[in-house]
């Protein structure tokens, strides 16, 4: 039974991974379809170096994931110390809403954010974009960073009190250097969140303020060629960058 | 001041979120209950015009499809993951953490990365059928792409992870002593499982459908990359409403009944389930 079940597990494995080495090994392929390993070549690469509308793309990405995650980080913080410090009235109501962006359809959240902002009269463009990714951001850090509060108790703040801190000092030198590994992973999680987030970007965006995801899938359309490869390459390199980083960041517990 | 202060935090947190998520699911409510004039202006006076339009059989295939496909890739992605679940809960010893970041990494990468990944593969002329095609065992490389198949198994792929994760939770926190006990009592294997691990693993089993149907239902990437005219599921019939007729009441409209028959399916589906057990 172990036996099979171990081979069960290494089939689902390959599955999962084998279709994401194939995308990677075939952006080193000097062959331009994606059929047959003719020599090892990084011209794909060397194109995407020379492709300006690309690199705004990928600079954009970054921008407005790193605003959005810092905002929803933020929000997320205040919000979470509120909701596992303090007991009242309507805490089960907010908590609900915390979780409401991740039952709501993405495409959804992206048409409502559309026709919102066209209703106000806003034009779409980079900010749009920020906002909505804070929009489908801000419960992911909220629940994450709540999670990591919940069992954590407070006799530390209470101490600092206790020996005449301000409420902002308590905050500053007490509260904060310890719920910090949850305000880390709750914003890199929002981080990888915005930066591949292709849905909501999608209808939210305006001429100009494309993501590398908008690219490509721009790119996509127009069929498979290595160059797609090479930029889906570099988007997961990010992706595991944060999570690497993440990881050296983390204290062993 | 102590009553006040939990309002104080929560406030810039309430104000983007009624800005940003309650106020435009909001508009979406109140768009779908307005039809649009020739010229793309929203008229006054409300109507269910387009409820009545959404149910027009000239939709229902979108949307029964929705259901069909997500349906069916969140069964496939429970039978792929329930086995891989308790594999790595309760047999995979000290590769168990191994094993878990291997499954959550997919999670992290872009969606729409991984579904591209699958088009390369599947495309005519594409590394599966140059595989097949060099060892012989199809003469013609085979239409893969472009299928219902081909969208299915994109969904399958990309919500794999999310199925198996929450059974996984469920089965690693099993009281190991009640397998002693079952087998204590004389319980064989299979008995045991029926018995004692399949009950307490359905709260996860069915967290896992829920956190891959949803996102399932509304998908419209998967059908866009991977599957052909015929495959349009309802995000697809949406997304056309909104940037291709720019109908966005009609569309409106189909967001509504896509999230309305959602709730019903989920809440069928969690019903049988308490049953079963």
């Amino acid at each position: 039974m172990k036996r099979l079940l171990s081979l069960h597990a290494f089939l689902v494995y390959g599955f999962l991974y084998a279709p994401i080495a194939v995308l990677v090994l075939f952006s080193f392929n000097r062959d331009s379809r994606n059929v047959r390993w003719s020599g090892f070549t990084l011209d794909w690469y060397f194109k995407l170096f020379n492709n300006v509308p690309l690199q705004r793309a990928l600079w954009t990405s970054l921008k407005v994931g790193l605003l959005a995650t810092f905002i929803a980080s933020v929000l997320g913080t205040l919000a979470a110390l509120a909701l596992t410090r303090y007991q009242f009235k309507g805490r089960s109501a907010v908590t609900a809403l915390v979780f409401l962006p991740m039952a709501v359809p993405e495409i959804v959240m992206g048409t409502s954010l559309l026709t919102f902002f066209v209703s106000l009269g806003f034009g779409l463009n980079f900010w749009t974009v920020v906002a909505s990714h804070i929009a489908f951001c801000v419960g992911y850090t909220t629940a994450t960073i709540r999670s990591r509060l919940q069992g954590t108790s407070f006799v530390y703040e209470e101490a600092a009190a206790d020996l005449g801190a301000t409420p902002w000092q308590t905050f500053w030198l007490v509260t904060l250097p310890r719920i910090w590994p949850g305000i880390l992973s709750g914003a890199m999680l929002a981080f990888t969140l915005s930066f591949d987030d292709f849905v909501v970007t999608f209808f939210t965006a305006g001429i100009g303020s494309g993501t590398l995801p908008l690219k490509i899938y721009s790119m996509v359309k127009f069929g498979v060629t290595p160059e797609v490869n090479a930029i889906s390459t570099i988007a997961l390199s990010v992706t595991l960058a944060v999570l690497f980083l993440y990881q050296k960041l983390q204290p062993k517990d | 001041m102590n009553r006040y202060r939990p309002w104080l935090l929560l406030a810039p947190f309430l104000i983007f979120d009624l800005l940003l998520v309650l106020a435009p699911l909001s508009t979406v409510v109140w768009q779908s209950l307005h039809i649009v004039s020739p010229d793309y202006e929203m008229l006054p006076g409300l109507t269910l015009a387009n409820y009545k339009r959404a149910l027009d059989p000239a939709y229902l295939p979108a949307l029964s499809r929705s259901f069909l496909y997500a349906g069916t890739s969140t069964f496939l992605a429970l039978l792929l993951g329930y086995p891989l679940a308790y594999f790595i809960a309760l047999k995979a010893g000290r590769y168990r953490s191994t094993l878990l970041v291997l499954l959550m990494l997919p999670f992290w990468t872009s969606y729409l990365v991984r579904t591209y990944a699958w088009m390369t593969l599947l495309q005519t002329e594409g590394v599966i059928n140059g595989l097949l095609l060099k060892l012989h065992l199809i003469e013609q490389p085979l239409h893969m792409l472009n299928t219902s198949g081909a969208v299915i198994l994109g969904l399958t792929y990309c919500f794999l992870p999310f199925a198996t994760l929450p059974i996984y939770v469920a089965l690693e926190g099993l009281d190991t002593r009640l397998l002693e006990a079952a087998e204590d009592l004389g319980a064989n294997a299979w008995q045991t499982f029926r018995s004692v691990i399949w009950p307490l693993s359905l709260p996860g089993v069915v967290a896992g459908g829920i956190l891959s149907f949803v996102p399932a239902v509304g998908d419209f990437v998967s059908a866009d990359i991977l599957g052909g005219p015929d495959d349009h599921m309802i995000g697809n019939v949406i997304q056309q409403q909104y940037l291709g007729s720019f109908n966005w009441p009609f569309g409106s409209a189909l967001s509504m009944l896509m999230i309305v028959l959602m709730g019903l399916a989920m809440m069928v589906y969690v019903k049988t389930e308490e049953r079963g057990e």
